[in-house]
């Protein structure tokens, strides 16, 4: 799960924990992890990117969208 | 054994032969009163004032590699109590005076030397609000000046005042800040809590923490099992991995910063100097290495190292800001795991978890930090109640929004750290 | 001494050079160090500490003694290596750390003081009194610390930033780079190939080695030519590659030759950011002195650096020369020195077992333990099976065995691997992906094992890419096996240097080791061995040796310091090229920027724009003369300012309105086409992160407007929200900030204005208050909004941006003839702050909608952004710190922005703190100094008199609070 998290937005009346957990609370794992990137000078897109925060490997990207897409 | 002059006069007549040990590597006892996770600058400190000022005795500070490893040996060795925030205020100040006097409270040198940290600003509205930090910290007790261009120019006369980017407008002069050498105030910490029975067990790593019906009994180790009827973790870049153990989740994400040291060079930077339009901070150290630091390179990782594009920013703040170091040469670059909290400023306080106390979300600013962490952890562990220059560093205040302190008001963005 | 005949010198080029105010002459293919050796200068600098003598070691960018400040007045560059700075006419070279003289330096009074400068004597004093840390002691070492000087002018030379992409590169131009090279250039690769020296061939420039029946030198200049030609292969000489980063990228730095940056002005450095899809690293190894007493005078270098200077350069370090070694290639560097007729004192070989055939006299199982001559060698002591013996000598060639160069392999936090067999470490396969070692970095220590090695390299990497590599057979060469015995440092008692430059002794890792500082890590820190300019090239492994000896581990349980980029130091200026003056940052102007200018405008940076600040008039002599005229023209007649650099941003679709409800507090989904409304953003966490206004141009067509300085946090915000929470939402948008010029006219004549440009006229009818839409415009196709930032009737006219200069020109001639003009940043301030309207100085990311008195914009009708965080219990109530307006009592003093906020009569400290300011104006409309703040509880307080209080600027004054809308509070003024 990692970072990208933040796709999945809790509905308005979740409950403070929920929304707590959504806004600041990580998993902040050391290793694999799936987190949001910004292709801030290029393109625009936000891309959910699956990498190691220890070694820095990336295992591949997919655009947000369509993460996003595919789980509604 | 106490250093003096006259000790290194005496060892030095008799071939240094006489020096012992800056502290014991000592077998892990059973059971402790108090274990600190984590043998940083902070768990250092900590067990240092939990000693000194609470007269506890039966500590343990478990430390997975060397003490000292983490971010007190790597950073840019600035100390500084000039922020703008009430609870950031009024705890940098107590930790500044805390460095002030640390040599003789510790008997080593730290070599803190308040040379004075210079904020530039290069807008009126930067300047509107150097002013407001700069009477926030005359409010709270602490010093400062604001400074018009020429006053600058007068200090810090090989900036470049003219052909540039983002014209100097003054700075925000904090004469007390300034640095210290950083692997000293580690040892100088882990001596004084050696020397009060405190236990510095090195190559000891936490696997578990051990909690029956909401009460942490112990942790278990990479040298067995510590039983503990409190333990404190302090340990910055793995937080969130050693509050998992507690079934914790916190407002934590670990990023990279980097900092750069080039060779040595005759004195010519006396203070701290910060750019105001980018991450850039210098001094130089008293060996002559100008020492810097920028930006995150805003990912989170826990490999402290960076990357160049991060790094070739730095350098181009360098050169709008003061091109006469232009020929000087990095020598080093390394990076740090920064705990970074949701609006950039520290957490010390208890968890839900009856004994379990957290230190944690220092961001960039752990270094300084060290004394007043210590101290202040130290008070909350020994007497359950925080430390009245740390009562606002809660944990719940990112649930509850009060007391929020978001110095650069960025908020809690999903990745926009 | 430069021997008569032979090296890769230019005998026909003279060049003149002056060291130290004494003028020599070396020949073109001389660096610095070879030409003082050839003039017989020995001592070339002092150490860091104890400002020891100190003689050239080596002779490669790991030199840690022969430090030189070159070049003069600006140009000057400190701590330049004199072993690979290339000499050229005109060069000017100062010694470094010494006063008053290279011969005479006062400081070198530390040497004698030594016993009690050991490993970490400051930390254990310097403490009394309390104040002469920072009075006396500090100041002092400050000064006696650093190695060259700066000149402290801007920096005057040209450096610059390149890119490149390739397939494979190849890290060191020796043997097995050479040979990885070509072949993977052969299999048709993208090759780049680099090396730091001036020339490719590595150790072959240095040795009297053949290959393929070549002298080794000529073979790689073949080779080189022959890669030259090859279209797929770039060959970067003095260029070091100085770090491995993610992804395949490398950091190189370029140095150009001085003649040449010199002569045309060109860059003098370049620093390289190089991706490769795989890399070989053939960096080979350095060369380790062997620790024994005195074994820091000058004189006394490493074998591998005797070889080169003699054999490369022709010159001979020494006239009597000593020979020292673990292994063979002690014998290898007495052939040489005999073959250039030079006269070798003595053999010394460590080995018990070891045996000669030169003609020498021999010394095998015996060590040095001693050297004498302070400025310069005069002789040593060995202590031999049969005892000491002392040999008068002036050069002393010292090989202690090879480290291989694992640096780069480590820039990605792996560790390098121990062999015992070279007593050393080498590169862990797979440390950074896609590289692969060859050659002496790999332990491959022979010629004919590196050229192996360089094509077995180059093989696991076409096949990491999927090619095939042709059939190539190494060249003949020399495989003569590689024995050592170790050999760190040599038992006795004095001082035994590990660390050169920073005067780091055997006795002092003892020491450290004795104080409990036995991680390796530790003892760095606290001896500081490795941590000079070299970072420990020449001595880190020996250092380690020490301490696994004192702590009773062995050398790879005892583990390595990191080593982190760069691998040699890189110029700031070279790493951020470009950057000093005006390039920091893309400077963004306005359609309106000349036409300011003309104006005589101050322009003032806002974000990455420019802005005028005010537009003065004959005179006018201080910018509030200004800024209170333009502030009464838009209160009485018509005045007219670019406000272009606000984001707009376009947005189409079906859902357009939905995304708006959704990012907005309020809704947009029902506002009417040809209407445009104020518009509230918070962040997900319930604060204020930007407002603006949006218009509604169609049924699916709104523009957005943001503040100028949030315009790209808003672009990536609506990207985020489109992306990655409402993908569903069928909307586009782009950003149209640049192609619109958007001018705001204001004032009680600016419809009369307007009305005079238009195709059509506008009235309250078709354009009432909050209205837009589409005008014509001397039949350009504008769009027009009648809203308000001042306060008055008011209209922002766009138009697209090529018309902008011509339309802002004509506007200000139209309301000049009308009795206004122009307004600048400074009266646009004013106006909004007479009218309290806030900008990012009150929305500054920590205050919320409730905070700017705005709670009741967010619509409970829907779900949008920050919603349900705004609820959270302290993000509103007393306790919050409220937005009030601030109204100086008397004249006498004004009111400060930055100033803080207390009852009258507190003391002005933080407990008792209730507020700060945050705008402040001069009023004309109202005649005196008005704020915008925050006070606790301000709306409950309105009428309340509160403290101001300015530390920093020595200013209080008394004020009221009061309505943040100062003028015209019904707002009928806008809407009339």
């Amino acid at each position: 799960m990692g970072h990208a998290l933040a796709l999945e937005r809790p509905a308005p009346d979740a409950g403070a924990q929920v929304w707590d957990d959504y806004v600041h609370n990580r998993e902040n794992p050391a290793g694999e992890t799936r987190d949001l990137w910004y292709h801030g000078l290029g393109c625009g897109a936000w891309l959910v990117v699956h990498r190691n925060t220890v070694t820095h490997e990336i295992y591949g990207a997919a655009l947000a969208r369509d993460v996003k897409g595919a789980g509604q | 054994m106490r250093f003096s002059g006259f000790r290194i006069l005496k060892e030095g007549l008799t071939g240094n032969k006489g020096w012992r040990p800056h502290w014991r590597d000592p077998e892990p006892k059973a059971e402790y009163d108090i274990v600190i996770i984590g043998g940083g600058g902070h768990g250092l400190s900590t067990a240092y004032y939990l000693a000194k000022e609470h007269g506890l005795r039966n500590i343990a500070v478990l430390e997975k590699g060397y003490i000292g490893g983490g971010n007190v040996g790597r950073n840019t060795t600035i100390v500084r109590a000039n922020y703008n925030l009430p609870g950031n205020s009024e705890f940098y100040s107590h930790s500044l005076k805390l460095w002030e006097g640390l040599e003789q409270d510790l008997n080593y040198n730290v070599m803190m030397s308040q040379r004075g940290v210079l904020n530039l600003f290069h807008s009126d509205g930067q300047r509107d609000y150097a002013a407001r930090r700069a009477n926030s910290m005359i409010n709270q007790g602490d010093d400062a000046q604001l400074l018009d261009r020429e006053a600058v120019r007068r200090m810090v006369p090989f900036l470049d005042f003219d052909n540039v980017r983002f014209p100097i407008f003054g700075g925000l002069f904090h004469a007390r800040g300034g640095t210290a050498r950083h692997d000293a105030v580690a040892w100088g910490y882990a001596r004084g809590a050696d020397q009060r029975g405190v236990d510095l067990l090195q190559n000891c790593e936490v696997t578990g923490i051990d909690v029956e019906n909401g009460r942490v009994r112990g942790v278990q180790t990479s040298r067995g099992p510590i039983r503990a009827k409190k333990v404190a973790m302090v340990v910055a870049g793995r937080t969130s991995q050693v509050a998992a153990m507690a079934g914790m989740r916190l407002p934590i994400e670990s990023h990279i910063l980097q900092a750069f040291v080039t060779e040595g060079l005759k004195p010519l930077i006396d203070n701290v100097v910060t750019f105001g339009m980018g991450h850039f901070y210098i001094s130089q150290s008293d060996k002559g290495g100008l020492v810097f630091g920028g930006d995150l390179d805003f990912y989170a990782s826990y490999a402290a190292r960076g990357n160049l594009p991060m790094a070739e920013h730095v350098m181009e703040a360098a050169m709008t800001l003061m091109p006469a170091i232009g020929k000087a040469r990095v020598l080093r670059s390394w990076g740090g795991i920064m705990d970074m909290s949701p609006d950039g400023s520290p957490i010390i306080d208890k968890t839900d978890i009856e004994g379990l106390y957290l230190n944690c979300g220092w961001c960039y600013g752990g270094f300084k930090a060290v004394p007043g962490s210590g101290n202040c952890f130290a008070h909350l562990i020994a007497q359950d109640r925080p430390h009245p220059a740390a009562a606002r560093l809660r944990l719940d205040r990112f649930r509850t929004g009060r007391g929020l302190m978001d110095e650069e008001g960025t908020g809690a963005q999903h990745n926009l750290h | 001494m430069r021997v008569q005949s032979g090296g890769l010198i230019d005998r026909n080029t003279r060049l003149t050079f002056r060291f130290d105010g004494q003028s020599y002459q070396g020949f073109a293919g001389d660096t610095l160090a070879s030409a003082l050796l050839a003039n017989d200068i020995r001592l070339v600098g002092r150490s860091f500490k104890y400002h020891r003598p100190r003689g050239i070691l080596s002779a490669g960018s790991e030199e840690p003694n022969a430090l030189m400040t070159i070049g003069q007045g600006a140009y000057a560059e400190p701590n330049m290596r004199a072993t690979t700075a290339e000499l050229f006419d005109g060069m000017v070279a100062q010694s470094q750390n010494r006063w008053p003289s290279l011969g005479l330096d006062l400081l070198a009074i530390n040497n004698l003081a030594a016993p009690f400068l050991g490993a970490g004597f400051y930390y254990k004093t310097f403490m009394w009194p309390k104040a002469f840390w920072e009075k006396l002691y500090e100041p002092i070492i400050r000064r006696a610390a650093g190695l060259g000087a700066l000149s402290m002018a801007h920096n005057p030379d040209t450096y610059e930033r390149a890119w490149a992409h390739c397939d494979l590169l190849v890290i060191g131009a020796g043997p097995a780079g050479l040979m990885a090279a070509k072949a993977a250039a052969l299999a048709g690769l993208d090759v780049i190939i680099c090396d730091e020296d001036t020339r490719s061939g590595g150790r072959l420039n240095a040795e009297r080695l053949e290959v393929g029946g070549l002298p080794g030198a000529d073979w790689a200049q073949a080779l080189e030519a022959e890669l030259r030609a090859m279209p797929n292969v770039r060959i970067l000489l003095r260029t070091t590659v100085t770090g491995a980063y993610d992804g395949g990228t490398f950091g190189a730095l370029e140095v150009l030759p001085e003649t040449v940056a010199r002569k045309t002005g060109g860059a003098r450095a370049c620093f390289w950011r190089i991706v490769a899809r795989q890399s070989v690293l053939a960096a080979g190894a350095i060369e380790r002195p062997v620790a024994f007493r005195n074994n820091d005078r000058p004189g006394i270098m490493t074998a591998g650096a005797v070889r080169a200077y003699i054999n490369r350069w022709a010159v001979a370090p020494g006239r009597v020369v000593t020979v020292f070694g673990n292994n063979d290639d002690a014998h290898k560097t007495a052939a040489d020195l005999l073959a250039a007729g030079v006269h070798v004192a003595a053999l010394i070989d460590a080995r018990p077992d070891a045996t000669t055939e030169l003609d020498v006299p021999f010394y095998p199982g015996a060590v040095v333990c001693d050297a004498h001559g302070s400025k310069g060698l005069e002789a040593i002591t060995l202590q031999g099976p049969k005892g000491q013996e002392k040999i008068s000598t002036d050069c002393l060639a010292m090989s202690g065995g090879w480290n291989p160069s694992v640096h780069l392999s480590c820039h990605m936090n792996g560790r390098p691997e121990w062999r015992d067999d070279l007593a050393s470490f080498v590169p862990r396969a797979g440390a950074v992906p896609g590289m692969h070692a060859a050659g002496c970095c790999a332990g491959q220590m022979s010629t004919h094992a590196a050229l192996q090695g360089g094509l077995q390299a180059a093989q696991v990497a076409a096949q990491a890419l999927g090619v095939d590599l042709p059939d190539l057979a190494p060249p003949q060469a020399e495989d003569a096996p590689y024995r050592l015995a170790p050999l760190w440092a040599v038992p006795g008692k004095g001082r035994a240097w590990l660390d050169f430059q920073n005067d780091v002794t055997v006795k002092d890792v003892r020491q450290a080791a004795q104080e409990n500082f036995r991680s390796v890590e530790h003892m760095k820190r606290y001896t500081t061995q490795g941590m000079a300019t070299d970072q420990g090239k020449n001595s880190n492994v020996a250092a380690l040796a020490v301490l696994a000896d004192a702590t009773g581990r062995g050398i790879p349980e005892t583990g390595t310091t990191t080593f982190r980029p760069p691998y040699v130091p890189v110029p700031i200026a070279a790493m951020g090229a470009g950057a000093q003056g005006k390039g920091f940052a893309p400077e963004r102007l306005t359609t309106s920027h000349a036409a300011s200018l003309e104006m005589g405008a101050p322009m003032i940076a806002v974000g990455l724009w420019y802005r005028p600040s005010y537009f003065p008039r004959a005179g006018e002599t201080h910018w509030r003369h200004s800024c209170d005229r333009e502030v009464a023209h838009v209160r009485q007649a018509v005045g007219v300012c670019d406000v272009s650099t606000l984001g707009k941003i376009d947005i189409q679709g079906p859902d357009a309105g939905a995304l708006l409800d959704f990012v907005y507090t309020n809704t947009f989904s029902t506002l009417k086409v040809g209407r445009a409304r104020y518009g509230l953003m918070l962040r997900e966490d319930g604060h204020v992160m930007d407002d603006g206004t949006t218009a509604r141009l169609g049924e699916t067509h709104f523009v957005m407007t943001t503040t100028t300085a949030a315009a790209g946090q808003v672009m990536k915000h609506l990207e985020f929200v489109t992306q990655a929470l409402r993908p569903d939402l069928d909307v586009s948008f782009a950003s149209v900030t640049e192609q619109w010029a958007q001018f705001a006219i204001a004032g009680p004549k600016a419809r009369a204005l307007l009305n005079g440009l238009l195709d059509a006229p506008v009235d309250d009818s078709n354009f009432p208050f909050m209205g837009c839409g589409a005008v014509s415009l001397q039949g350009v196709a504008g769009r027009l909004f009648r809203i308000s930032f001042s306060g008055e009737h008011a209209y922002e006219l766009a138009v697209p941006a090529r018309f902008g200069d011509s339309l802002f020109r004509l506007l200000v001639a139209r309301a000049e003839e009308m009795g206004g003009g122009a307004y600048g940043m400074e009266a646009l301030n004013v106006l909004r702050v007479e009218k309290g309207f806030i900008t990012h100085s009150e929305i500054h990311g920590r205050t919320t909608a409730f905070d700017v008195g705005l709670e009741k914009m967010i619509s409970r009708k829907k779900d949008c952004i920050g919603q349900t965080m705004a609820d959270r219990p302290g993000l509103s109530g007393p306790e919050r710190e409220q937005l009030v307006g601030l109204l100086a009592l008397g004249n006498a003093r004004p009111l400060t922005a930055g100033a803080h906020l207390f009852k009258t009569g507190d003391e002005a400290i933080s407990a008792n703190d209730q507020g700060y300011i945050t705008s402040v104006a001069y009023s004309p409309s109202l005649g005196q100094f008005i704020g915008l703040g925050f006070l606790r509880d301000g709306r409950a307080r309105l009428g309340e008199e509160v403290q101001m209080v300015d530390h920093v600027r020595n200013v209080k004054t008394t004020c009221k609070v009061v309505n943040p809308v100062f003028f015209d509070p019904d707002g009928g003024r806008a809407r009339g």
